[in-house]
Parts: C-alpha cells; structure tokens; sequence
C-alpha cells in the first residue's frame, strides 16, 4: 500500500478485524466472571465436624399410614416461616376419593393443614387414602437446570436449596417443576421450596414434618448409611417416585403409591 | 401481612378440578407474553431485510432500511418487559455477569449482545457510514458532533472504503440470517425445553416460534412500509408490496402447516396430558386459539391473499386486502404469543384442573405497563428515523455525488 494511502486511512482492515474479534470477545467476560463468583452460601453453615460429601439425604412415605391430619402442613409453616395464606406451601396433604365408576376426585383444603371434612353417605367412595407432598430433591432437577443465575443448586448432601439473596425471581424453576412445589415468597419475592429442614438435619435433628406425624408415615433418613430407617424403609416396602417418566430422579420415596397420584 | 396477596384470593373461586395449592398464582402473564412477541418481530424484520441483500429479491429494496431500524427498535425493547416481570428487578444484571451455564434462560444474554453488537448495529453502521460522513460536513455545531460520534470519527469515503462497506453489509448479513433464526429460536427452546410442561414440551417449538415469527416480521414491515407511505406522500411501490404479500403468504403457509402438525401429533399420540389439555383449549383459550388464532390470524388472510393471486384484484383492492391482513396477522400472532405462554399455565401440573388468568390494569404486570411496551418501540423507530433517515432520497444524492 501506498504511504499517501494509509494516511487517509483512519483504521487499517487489519486492526478493524482485530477491533471487531476484540470486542465479540468481550461476550465471554460474563462467563469468567460467572466461575469466578460461584455463590456458595450454604457453606458458611457447616461448620468443621459436618462434612456434606458424608451423607445423601433422602425421605420416604408410606401412603398406607397417612392420616391426612395435617400437623406435617402445620408444623412446617411454622418451623420455616411460610406464609399462612393457602397459595404457599413446602409441603402439603392431598386427599383422593375414587367413587364407584372410578372417577377420580382429588382435594386438599388450605393444603389439608386443617384437615379433611368427612365425605357425605351420599357419595359412593370405592377408596380412599391421604397423599403428602413435598419438594422430592431430585437427583437430576430441573430446576436447577434452568435457574439463570445459579441461586438454585445442589449441595453435595443431596439437598436443593435456594440462595435467596441471588434469586432474581423470574420464575423459570417454577414451570421447570414438574410437581408444582415452588412458589414466590411474597415477603422476600424470591423462590421458596421445602429444604428438607436444612437448618434442622445439619444438627442432626429430622426435619419438622416428619419430627410431628404422628404415624410415622414420613422416614427421614440417609441413603449412604446402609443401617439408616430410610433404607430399611426401601428393603421393606415397593417403591415408587412420582412422575419418574421425566427422569428427574426423586429422592422422596412412596410405598403403596396408587396409580391416580401425579 | 407485610405483603399483598389480596388478588389471589378471588382466583380461589375460578379454579375447576385439583390444582396444586402452590398454582393458584400464575408466574408468566402479560409481559413475558410480549416478550416472544416483540423478538419475534425483531427476528422477523432482519430476515426480511436480508432478503434484499443474500438472497437479491430486488423488489422489497424501499423495505430494507426500515426493516433494520425497526429490528433494531424493537431488540431494544425486548428484554424491557422480562426484566419488568422479574419479581427481584434489581438484581436483573446477574444474568448477563453470573449466568449459569445449564440454563435456557441464562443464555439470553450471549444471544441478546451478540445479536444487537454484532449484528445489528454493525450492519446499520455500516450501511449508513456514508451518509453520517457526508451529512456531518454539512452540519454545524452540536448536530455536527453528534454525527460524527455517530459515524465513530470515521471519515474514509474513498471507493474502496464504500466498497469494503457493502462487503462488510453483506457478510453480517449472511452471519445475521443465521443469528436472527438462533435469536428467536432460542425464545421458543426456553419453552420448548420445559418438560414438565406439556403444552410447551415439544421439540417443534422453536421451529414454529421461527417461522410465526418471520410471519409476523413480515406483516410488520407491510403495515409499517404502507403506513410511512401515507404518511410521507409518496407512492407506494405496487411491487414491493405485491412481493411481501407474497413472502407472507407462503411464510404463513409453512407456519400454518407446522402448527398444525404440531396439533395433529399432539392429539393422536394422546398422551397422559391429552384430557386436561383438551379441557384448556375448549374452556379456557378457544376464542383467543381457535377463533382469533387459528380463523382471524391465519385462515382470513390466508385467503384473502390466496383470492388476490388468483384473481388479479385491482391494485386499490390489493392494497386494502395486504393492510387488512397485516394487522390480523399481527393479532393472530400476538394471541399465538399468549396461547403458550398463558395458555400452558391455566392446566395444571397434576392434569387434574384449570385455574384462570385476570390482567390487572394498573401496576407492574398490568395492562397499562404492557401497553406502553408495545407503544415503546413504535417511538423508538420513530426517533431512529429520524437520525438515520431510512428513504431514498439521500442513497439518490450518494449516487449523484459518487458519480462527480
């Protein structure tokens, strides 16, 4: 090239190349900053004895021993501050009357925290039984899969929690949830689940839904420890998870689940 | 209660069956429903506008500068109702600086900047470079500087620099044709990758969001082209709108043909969902699916323009039929918009009720705030058109002057 050339020239095509790839590459700070800065809160919980690596926790329910009482409901409101109005809930209590043609109704009242009402004489109910429901800590969840930012993730015990200073509350590990048991917390509008009363089984504790039944229709308990009342529970019964077409591996466990339950 | 919870209560009454206790809330409303809307529009426009320079189609040329500003307008409204709808709107930034790579949603933002940085903005940079120059030297004073910070202090108007232009217009957008299908793509795998979700779960998602959207580009660029028209004085070119009728007609046909096969497959495999989802479609979304949708959005100007390239209808007539049809269009698009995302929200995930959706009409999910994003961009490509005139006249003096 010309020297008379180059002066007009502001940028040569060569440096515009360079500016034009320097600049795309700016579109991948994001993903450095994102490793550099994995939000790890529960950490700070565990103290020197704990070591999460140690344990994998998991639950199981027996369909057959459920009252349909509602203290679980209760209990956990309580114990984890849920809001008392009947849209927000870790963990509920689902009724299913099968009449005489197999129709199939299905209630929970207020999450069936107040119990059930009996069924009148004039319906013809052929079965019936209680089914408790809360977050079933899949192996493989969805919803950490998708939350955008990482405020939902796994911890090495097996537990999906939340940081809720992190979470943007877009809702996204809402629909990715198959079983419905996410919600926004209205008061920290951020995404709330049952945490298996985290802040409870670190210390060694059960968590409060199963510490209250009063049947021992929850088991609380630890995969890894071959002694543990949760394998036992898995030797002795058959076992189901709900909707394990969609391979999210739960880790809540039901004995004598029917086949109406979803 | 320090907080409200007050419009969840009435929604207690509507629900019909069992619906999970945590459902009576619905998470998605108005806003993310304009959210595909709008990049549907923004991926629409750009393909329509790449038309003109990969693929040559002459007669769509007066179209081309607008469509990009109008992509442009409507990208940069696009993430406004997304992070409107978050309940933790301050902490929107966290998705661009810390997303999590597993996530659909995540990826937004790489999608987003590459698409606005290195797409968009550079093709209309560089398609208007020339100008910028030119009109800088005959400007004074502010006007002046902002024309030049425009034009990035660029001031090579040699041949070879204009040459390296229209090269440089070309190759972004061959790049751009691909981006603007991953742009709006991408928006349909962030529901079409929900499994839990059987109204969204399905792998022809992003492939009928792609093609509604280059639908609805398209009829947006008919509306907008005949519109400015009007209002400028001109004539419309009969065969510029002669061709988008025609591109519309057979976008739409595809569309059509792939929704409906989308339909059929969903139907005859009659999955577990099959019941709750025929209960939604006949008592919750039938008019805005099937009526507005399916017969006022698609069938009507299906025909319409099917009867004009039969029947050589006079030109006045075509005109009235081509505006008719853009703006069904844009209704049957905007309610196929909604029919996903709400509609896959009102059944739910134990498929054994429905619950309903209210639009309020004040606050941040309301009717009024969505309004105004709909409005936004149409004043957005106001203020564009005004900087970087789109028309004619000036490539005609850049002509003229080339040719001294």
């Amino acid at each position: 090239m010309k020297k008379e050339d180059k002066r007009h020239m502001i940028v040569g095509r060569r440096d515009f190349c360079k500016l034009i790839l320097g600049g795309l590459g700016l579109l991948l700070l994001p993903t450095v900053t994102s490793f550099a800065s994995r939000k790890r809160g529960y950490e700070r919980w565990y103290g020197t004895k704990y070591n999460p690596k140690e344990h994998r926790y998991g639950m199981g329910i027996n369909v057959d021993r459920c009252i349909g009482c509602g203290r679980c409901v209760d209990a956990c409101k309580k114990e984890n501050d849920v809001p008392d109005e009947p849209f927000f809930f870790r963990t509920w209590v689902e009724r299913y009357n099968i009449g005489e043609k197999e129709e199939v109704i299905v209630d929970s009242p207020n999450g069936g925290e107040d119990g059930f009402k009996n069924n009148t004489q004039e319906q013809r109910i052929l079965r019936s039984f209680f089914v408790p429901k809360l977050c079933n800590q899949c192996d493989n969840p969805p919803c950490v899969q998708t939350c955008p930012v990482g405020a939902t993730y796994k911890t090495d015990d097996g537990v999906i929690l939340i940081d809720e200073k992190y979470c943007i509350g877009c809702r996204y590990c809402i629909h990715a949830c198959p079983y419905g048991m996410r919600f926004i917390n209205p008061r920290t509008r951020t995404a709330d689940k049952c945490t298996f009363c985290y802040h409870r089984i670190l210390k060694g504790l059960s968590p409060a839904c199963v510490e209250v039944c009063p049947t021992e229709a929850r088991v609380f308990g630890d995969l890894s420890m071959v002694a543990s009342p949760l394998r036992r529970f898995l030797r002795m019964n058959k076992i189901m998870v709900l909707k394990p077409q969609l391979n999210t591996e739960p880790k809540v466990y039901y004995a004598a689940l029917d086949m109406e339950v979803r | 209660m320090d907080h409200s919870t007050a419009n969840l209560w009435p929604l207690l009454k509507e629900v019909t069956g069992y619906i999970f206790p945590n459902e009576i809330e619905l998470h998605w409303g108005l806003l993310v429903v304009i959210y595909p809307y709008l990049t549907g529009l923004v991926a629409g426009a750009f393909i329509l506008a790449s038309l003109v320079k990969v693929f040559n189609v002459r007669e769509v040329q007066p179209t081309y500068r607008l469509s990009l500003l109008t992509a442009l307008a409507f990208l940069i409204v696009a993430p406004l109702p997304l992070v409107a709808h978050l309940s933790r709107p301050e902490r929107a930034l966290e998705i661009f600086l810390t997303p999590s790579v597993t996530s659909a949603m995540a990826m937004f933002g790489f999608v987003y900047v590459w698409y606005l940085m290195a797409v968009l903005l550079l093709e209309i940079w560089f398609d208007h470079r020339h100008e910028l120059i030119l009109r800088a030297e005959k400007e004074k004073g502010l006007k002046r500087v902002f024309l030049r910070v425009l034009s990035l202090y660029s001031k090579d108007i040699r041949p070879a620099a204009l040459a390296f232009d229209k090269k440089a217009v070309y190759v972004i957008t061959v790049i751009g044709v691909p981006s603007a299908l991953i742009l709006h793509g991408y928006v349909g795998f962030i529901f079409g990758s929900v499994k839990a979700n059987p109204w969204w779960s399905s792998v022809l998602m992003p492939i009928v969001f792609l093609f509604s959207a280059t639908v609805s580009g398209i009829a947006l660029m008919l509306f907008l082209y005949m519109v400015i028209t009007l209002f400028r004085r001109r004539k419309l070119d009969m065969a510029c709108l002669d061709k988008l009728a025609n591109f519309l007609f057979y976008m739409m046909l595809i569309d059509f043909t792939l929704e409906g096969l989308d339909f059929i497959q969903r139907v005859y495999q009659a999955e577990e969902s099959i019941k709750i989802i025929g209960q939604m479609i006949s008592q919750r979304i039938f008019v805005s699916l099937i009526v507005i949708q399916v017969l006022l959005g698609m069938l009507l100007p299906l025909i319409a323009i099917a009867a004009v390239k039969i029947f050589r209808f006079p030109a006045e007539l075509r005109r009235l039929i081509y505006f008719v049809s853009a703006i069904l269009v844009q209704v049957g698009i905007f309610a196929t918009r909604w029919n996903v995302v709400i509609g896959g929200q009102l059944f739910s995930k134990s498929f054994r009720g429905l619950t309903t959706y209210k639009i309020g009409i004040g606050g941040m999910e309301g009717l009024l705030v969505s309004l105004a994003f709909l409005v936004l961009p149409f004043i957005i490509l106001y203020a564009l058109v005004k900087i970087l005139p789109p028309w004619g006249e000036d490539a005609t003096h850049r002509r003229a002057t080339a040719a001294n």
